[in-house]
């Protein structure tokens, strides 16, 4: 599971969806794999605008990567700054939680991610 | 096939979650490898719909199966959930020798998490556009499916696109013989051959059941079978707008958005 991906998942129980604190999830004992893939500088241009930022920084920082500037590049930023756009890249598509759990801060329910694949089933009682 | 299927209908349930989870869940872990053999060329309205997408959007694919749409525009990123865990793995092995949906590059599998459709793990409103193929007409009464489709609507962006499909009740042409007026609740069987092997891309479903000699065991599945009208009125009740709506290959089909 890509970082990219933990930017647009939350906590499956219904209560917590209204609460700013069930996103972004918290990675917890995260097992992180790199891949080498190709830059692909257009799709990342494109999916700038659909990143919650904030989210995002979090999310880095709770995965032990470099502080992520306070604001968002623009697209010009990525056209212009090839590290910028390599660093967004390492992090976004090229790493990759494979093991651990994503804790969401409002409920405390902590999901299981296995082989690279998160399983939201919720018990019973929280349904 | 050898005898005629004998007919197969639901009884009222107390339990509608219990029902799915053994009737549509337990029966999907059970065919999973087989099914996924059987699910592999996309539907060309589907297909079309993700190619229709700007490059850059977000989509979300609920009840992705073994992911056979995750892969088809690569200038999209398209995350796939399932209830089936065992779905979900297929998707991720077979999307590992194919080509990434975030670049085109050969990469490790594709996104996809396990979820219930009345549980996403997605935030509201984040989403550019939702598929849902063949999923909604799994769930057991009038309000889980409306339930459902409100789940789907509130996934995406104001305007964002809820492209939802199900099988139809008027199927008069195909060998399942179902038609206008007849029970909508179904329990339909899906045929398998006993120790199916795991992995067997090339076979198609047609020969795995023509084989003779092997043990055959059938499974019921539950499905909703939706008459003409009924899904509008379903993305209606969810509070979802119908911008287009049709039916193609024994499905009814809508794009809906929500205000
Ligand atoms: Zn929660």
């Amino acid at each position: 599971m890509k970082v990219l991906t933990l930017n647009f998942l939350t906590c499956a129980v219904k209560a917590c969806k209204s609460s700013s604190d069930s996103f972004p999830l918290h990675p917890k004992d995260a097992e992180l794999v790199h891949d080498d893939v190709e830059v692909n500088a257009q799709l990342l241009t494109n999916l700038l605008h659909r990143l919650d930022w904030k989210a995002l920084r979090t999310t880095a920082t709770e995965l032990g990567f470099p502080d992520l500037p306070e604001t968002a590049p623009t697209q010009e930023d990525l056209e212009n700054d090839e590290k910028t756009l390599k660093d967004l890249h390492n992090l976004l598509i090229e790493t990759q939680m494979m093991e651990g759990k994503l804790v969401c801060g409002h409920c405390g329910h902590e999901y299981a991610v296995r082989e690279g694949i998160a399983n939201f089933l919720l018990p019973t009682h929280l349904v | 096939m050898s005898s005629p299927t004998p007919a197969h209908q639901p009884q009222p349930q107390s339990d509608p979650a219990l029902y799915e989870s053994l009737n549509v869940h337990n029966v999907y872990s059970q065919i999973a490898p087989h099914f996924s053999q059987t699910r592999h060329k996309p539907w060309p309205l589907v297909s079309n719909f993700l190619l229709s997408q700007p490059p850059g959007s977000l989509g979300l694919d609920i009840g992705c199966g073994n992911g056979k749409y995750l892969d088809v525009n690569p200038a999209v990123y398209l995350l796939g959930s399932d209830r089936s865990p065992e779905l979900i793995r297929l998707a991720l092995e077979e999307g590992a020798d194919r080509k990434s949906a975030v670049d085109g590059s050969k990469a490790r599998g594709r996104e996809v998490c396990v979820a219930d459709g009345l549980a996403l793990p997605f935030p509201a409103g984040r989403a550019d556009f939702v598929i849902s193929v063949a999923v909604v007409h799994h769930f057991s009464t009038r309000e889980r499916r409306v339930e459902a489709v409100r789940r789907l609507l509130e996934c995406v962006r104001g305007g964002g696109k809820v492209l939802v499909y199900v099988w139809a009740l008027e199927q008069g042409s195909s060998r399942r013989g179902w038609d206008e007026g007849m029970e909508q609740d179904q329990l339909v069987p899906w045929v398998m051959r006993r120790n199916q092997p795991k992995k067997n891309k090339d076979r198609d479903r047609k020969e795995v059941e023509g084989e003779e000699g092997k043990e055959e065991k059938t499974f019921q599945r539950y499905y909703h079978l939706y008459r003409k009208g009924e899904l509008e009125e379903d993305v209606v009740s969810a509070g979802g707008t119908v911008v287009d709506s049709g039916f193609e290959r024994d499905n009814w089909w809508t794009v809906a958005t929500r205000p």
